[in-house]
């Protein structure tokens, strides 16, 4: 809404009001001395050159204070005192930033003043900390931000029924899945560009989609179905997608924004920022959002000192561990949880507020995780008693917070949670002090979930000082793989949590002894892994069927800092970033380990595969295409050697051009070359012209004096 | 087929010409000496003493009689390639980087580093038949170029020359008058320092080497750039193949930061591509330390590579490349 203000519409509106415009009198406002709310006259300017530059011109870092008493002249001073004494203990309140108006004709005050600060921080805290502030019985402070006066001001004093916008169907956010070759996308973040892929692997090149330059200011990130992709800015974040290319669906207002992350279902986004403390003996302030996605709104924000956010497990040396929310109960986004000191904290979405009012108390818990299917916590509490109370793991359902099962631990060091994609099972890894306490030693415990009882079975390895370097379950199956052992070259075991014969057992598949890898990557789809070798391995790939227990193919990508396969498990990509200076880029590779093809970008910074929502298909109906497989290849088939036919014409067709281009060069140049062979001889002296054949090989012998040397010889004359 | 390691020089190769015929190489190091190898088996046939400096490249006449070197010890020196004799010393005050003998070997061009004081230049020197009749006088001086010139040589007819180096431009100059008469674009031109630029037989395009990762094709008489093939490491080394389409290129990171890395990741590879498709072709490995130097064989079967770790590699190709079908 634009405010288009004109005489008429001031006379318009006094006359609504029942105002007298020719009685107001704008002199009889009293204006304080020394002040000229922001605005500076041109030789004012000049005058103040000098100064600091002020960097906020706005108003945001000013709150109006109300339900002050009413005081008299004689008590002004008192109680400007007593306001300044409250509000300088949030911040620095700025010279002659506090100022409380007075009423010319009694000498009283008005009950309000204004309180300028440094920065808007630091009054957005102080309306916070100090709205309701009790002064006395009868005065209770009301506090808001200068800026907000306006917006609350134009609320009409009539209710009028909202209106009610026509339905505008939105756009086919889920376009990319329907793509005839039914390739997957891929977005990378090279120098200043943002550019988004196809994966052509026909082709054996990526297909640009859309490309966008300054497009994020830290970075990108695809929300968990991939149907929207996140960018994070000064102001806030954003989200893009849709039918054609990518528009901006939604804006998300957080200043100074660091992190974000979807909610598994994609209905919520969390955005986290932490602010300078303005007092730097102060932590860092922390402020985080939960919006809605589709509609923006703010749901719910969290805002307090970093130390609140910071308690439980992991914490780095930057404070947080990030995702401070930890979102439960599968897809429905319907539960979200934060670890606290001795309590974790759990929410539901229907309001936004904690489970039954209050956190879940436990104490000394250093780390949970949830089910990734099912509204189940799992929580690890360490010893305590200096060994007295045993660590414990336990199984707590959501909303009913009831144990549902628990398991005592001695002299545990450190405990690892790992969650198999459907929630069928839970692998603990357990960290053991050895009996002398200098050492440690790992086991499993694991977790058998939507079995009665939920039993639990240990696993240890055969060779128990192995450190365990790497773990990683086979999605939507039951076998999971750990590299173990101590020296460079590790080995890698895979066990089975069911075989035909034994369905309550865990087994071991096979071993594979001394092997160059240090990080798993299971096919999205299960059965196939990538034992990679990142880091110290320089990038060293084998791909192997879990299924026959067999290598596929081995490769190797340089220097590759980050794997990641398609989410259809079709498809690898190794990526070297910026962490190297050297090498940045991508290299494809189908499943099976072939190389398909490679990009080089400098400046690497992101790779990732845009994820899909889950197949919509039955397990049925998935069970019985894949044994119709071969009816169905057949077409794909075909289709791929008609693509690769093409392909060839049109490459043909390219390297043709080039070939025609360059023999004009050539040919320019020999006639050239010829035009000038008079000159080159003559250059030469008449020496024959340029083509070796016109020499006539000869056989000349030339003989050289190297060296003369007289020496005198003694002969014995006397011989005769 | 196996390379041929040629152990002569002791410290990093800085350059690599063959003769005419294409049976003799002659290879410059900064260990003061140049040597010459047979070109075929890789034996050391002798050297040439008397710089006492790095020898930064070096030219040898049409008729294998007379090579030109320049070193930093601010000289370039003529030598009967023979006898291995120095024949006559240009003195410079700075160090000598480029040389190269025109059409008729009557005129050889030289270039001089900023050095102290002095600004860099392209100096054009007679070359008498007689070495009694040699001066130390030079027929041309261009000044003005900011930035070492790292490579200076004649364009078709010796009626250019064209320089390369550090502020990443090419330029063509009048060779009679010292005009500037072409510089390369900005935009379509090389971003970082040309390390390299060797011309194809018959001189009608010549390829630059540079540190921006790229090595581009450029038309000799026009300077219009015809192609461009990007490697991911700085080029320090190019050369166009005689026979064949192809071109090679060899680098690595810089010689400074080589410690920090293994032997594969600096990529001291010679690799090669095609020289109209612009594609990689292959590659070959060898070197511990980035190359610094390349040359074909003028017959084209055969190339040499030099390299910071003070080898000369003599590669005969196999037969697979002379069967490449694109």
């Amino acid at each position: 809404m634009a405010l288009e203000i004109s005489m008429e519409g001031i006379e318009a509106r006094a006359r609504e009001l029942g105002v007298d415009l020719s009685a107001v009198d704008l002199d009889s406002i009293d204006l304080p001395a020394d002040e000229d709310f922001g605005i500076l006259s041109d030789d004012e300017d000049v005058l103040r050159d000098d100064d600091f530059p002020e960097l906020d011109a706005g108003f945001s870092n000013i709150i109006v204070v109300d339900n002050l008493p009413v005081v008299p002249p004689e008590k002004f001073e008192k109680l400007e005192n007593v306001v300044r004494k409250i509000y300088s203990q949030i911040g620095v309140i700025k010279e002659n930033g506090l100022w409380m108006p007075v009423n010319p004709e009694t000498k009283k005050t008005y009950g309000y003043c204004f309180i300028e600060y440094n920065t808007p921080q630091e009054a957005e805290l102080a309306r916070e900390k100090t709205h309701g502030y009790k002064l006395d019985k009868s005065h209770i402070f009301a506090v808001n931000m200068f800026d907000d006066f306006e917006k609350y001001m134009k609320v009409p004093d009539t209710w009028t029924p909202a209106e009610i916008k026509p339905y505008t169907p939105g756009e086919n956010l889920l376009k990319w899945l329907t793509d005839d070759k039914a390739r997957d996308q891929f977005v990378i973040r090279a120098g200043t560009y943002t550019e988004v892929y196809w994966n052509d692997a026909r082709k054996l090149a990526p297909e640009l989609v859309f490309q966008k330059q300054y497009w994020t200011d830290s970075f990108i990130q695809w929300s968990p179905l991939g149907t929207y992709l996140a960018t994070v800015h000064r102001q806030g974040s954003q989200v893009w997608g849709g039918e054609s290319g990518f528009e901006r669906l939604m804006r998300f207002a957080h200043a100074q924004v660091k992190l974000i992350d979807f909610s598994p279902g994609e209905r919520y986004l969390v955005t986290y920022s932490s602010h300078e403390p303005s007092n730097p003996r102060d932590t860092h302030r922390v402020v985080l959002n939960i919006f809605d996605v589709r509609t923006g709104k703010v749901m719910r924000d969290f805002k307090g000192s970093a130390d609140e956010f910071t308690t439980g497990g992991h914490t780095g040396v930057s404070g947080v561990s990030w995702p401070i929310f930890r979102w439960g109960g599968g897809k429905d986004d319907k539960y979200f949880a934060r670890l606290g000191k001795n309590v974790i904290s759990v929410y539901e979405t229907d309001t936004f507020s904690l489970l039954d009012k209050k956190s879940l108390k436990i104490e000394n818990v250093v780390d949970f995780s949830w089910s990734p299917t099912d509204p189940i916590i799992s929580l690890f509490v360490p010893e305590t008693g200096g060994g007295n109370q045993p660590a414990r793991v336990s199984l707590v359902q959501i909303p009913g917070k009831e144990e549902l099962r628990q398991k005592n631990l001695f002299s545990v060091s450190d405990c690892k949670m790992y969650w198999q994609n459907n929630g069928e099972y839970l692998a603990v890894q357990v960290d053991r002090y050895t009996k002398t306490k200098k050492s440690t030693y790992t086991g499993f415990e694991l977790f058998r979930i939507k079995e009665r009882d939920i039993p639990i079975e240990v696993l240890e390895l055969e060779n128990k000082n192995d450190k365990i370097i790497a773990f990683a379950w086979e999605p939507k199956g039951h076998r999971f793989a750990v590299i173990h052992g101590d020296g460079p070259r590790p080995d890698i075991s895979f066990y089975t949590m069911r075989t035909t014969s034994n369905t309550s057992r865990v087994t071991k598949l096979t071993t594979l002894k001394a092997k160059q890898a240090n990080a798993l990557f299971w096919s999205p789809a299960g059965r196939f892994i990538v034992l990679a070798g990142l880091k110290g391995f320089n990038g060293q790939l084998e791909f192997f069927n879990v299924d026959e227990l067999e290598t596929m193919a081995t490769g190797e990508h340089f220097m590759a800092t980050d794997i990641m396969w398609d989410p259809t498990g079709r498809y690898l990509a190794t990526a070297v970033t910026s962490v190297h200076e050297m090498e940045n880029g991508f290299q494809i590779w189908s499943f099976s380990g072939k190389h398909l093809y490679k990009v080089s970008k400098d400046h690497f910074y992101q790779f990732m595969w845009r994820p899909r929502p889950p197949s919509l298909l039955s397990p049925e109906k998935e069970e019985e295409i894949s044994k119709n497989l071969k009816k169905y290849s057949k077409k794909y088939e075909q289709e791929d050697q008609d693509a690769f036919n093409q392909l060839s014409e049109q490459e043909r067709k390219r390297r043709t051009e080039l070939q025609e281009e360059w023999d004009s060069w050539v040919a320019k140049w020999k006639q050239m070359h010829e035009e000038e062979r008079a000159y080159r001889m003559e250059l030469r002296e008449g020496e024959a012209s340029d083509a070796e054949e016109e020499y006539e090989a000869k056989e000349v012998e030339v003989e050289e004096v190297v060296d003369v040397q007289e020496e005198v010889l003694a002969f014995d004359l006397d011989q005769e | 087929m196996r390379p041929i390691l040629m152990k002569g020089h002791e410290r990093p190769l800085t350059f690599l010409r063959y003769n005419r015929d294409g049976d003799l190489l002659f290879s410059c190091a900064k260990d003061h000496t140049p040597t010459v190898w047979y070109a075929d088996n890789g034996d050391r046939l002798g050297t040439y003493r008397g710089h006492n400096g790095a020898v930064w490249s070096c030219d040898v006449s049409r008729d294998s009689a007379r090579l030109i070197t320049g070193s930093a010890d601010q000289t370039a020196k003529l030598w009967d390639v023979s006898t291995g004799r120095e024949l006559f010393s240009f003195r410079f005050d700075a160090p000598a980087r480029s040389v190269e003998f025109a059409i008729g070997d009557a005129l050889a061009v030289i270039t001089t580093d900023n050095f102290m004081d002095h600004t860099p230049t392209v100096q054009v020197k007679r070359i008498a038949e007689d070495v009694e009749d040699q001066t130390e006088e030079s027929a041309l001086v261009i000044t003005g170029i900011k930035g070492r010139i790292n490579r200076a040589v004649w364009g078709p007819l010796n009626r250019t020359i064209i320089t390369a180096g550090e502020d990443a431009t090419i330029r063509i100059w009048d060779s009679e008058t010292g005009k500037l008469l072409k510089e390369s674009d900005k935009e379509s031109g090389h971003q970082k320092t040309i390390s390299s630029l060797s011309k194809s037989p018959d001189w009608s395009h010549f390829i630059t080497g540079s540190l921006d990762k790229s090595a581009k094709l450029w038309d000799s008489r026009t300077l219009t750039l015809i192609k461009t093939y990007v490697t991911e490491r700085p080029v320090n080394a190019v050369d166009i193949s005689p026979t064949h389409d192809t071109v090679v290129l060899g680098g690595g990171q810089d010689a400074m930061n080589v410690t920090m890395t293994d032997r594969r990741a600096g990529k001291f590879e010679a690799k090669f591509y095609h020289k109209i498709l612009q594609e990689e072709i292959g590659g070959v490995k060898g070197h511990f330390g980035p190359i610094n130097a390349l040359a074909f064989n003028p017959d084209g079967r055969s190339f040499s590579s030099g390299g910071e770790d003070g080898y000369v590699r003599l590669h005969h190709f196999d037969s697979d490349y002379f069967n490449i079908k694109i």
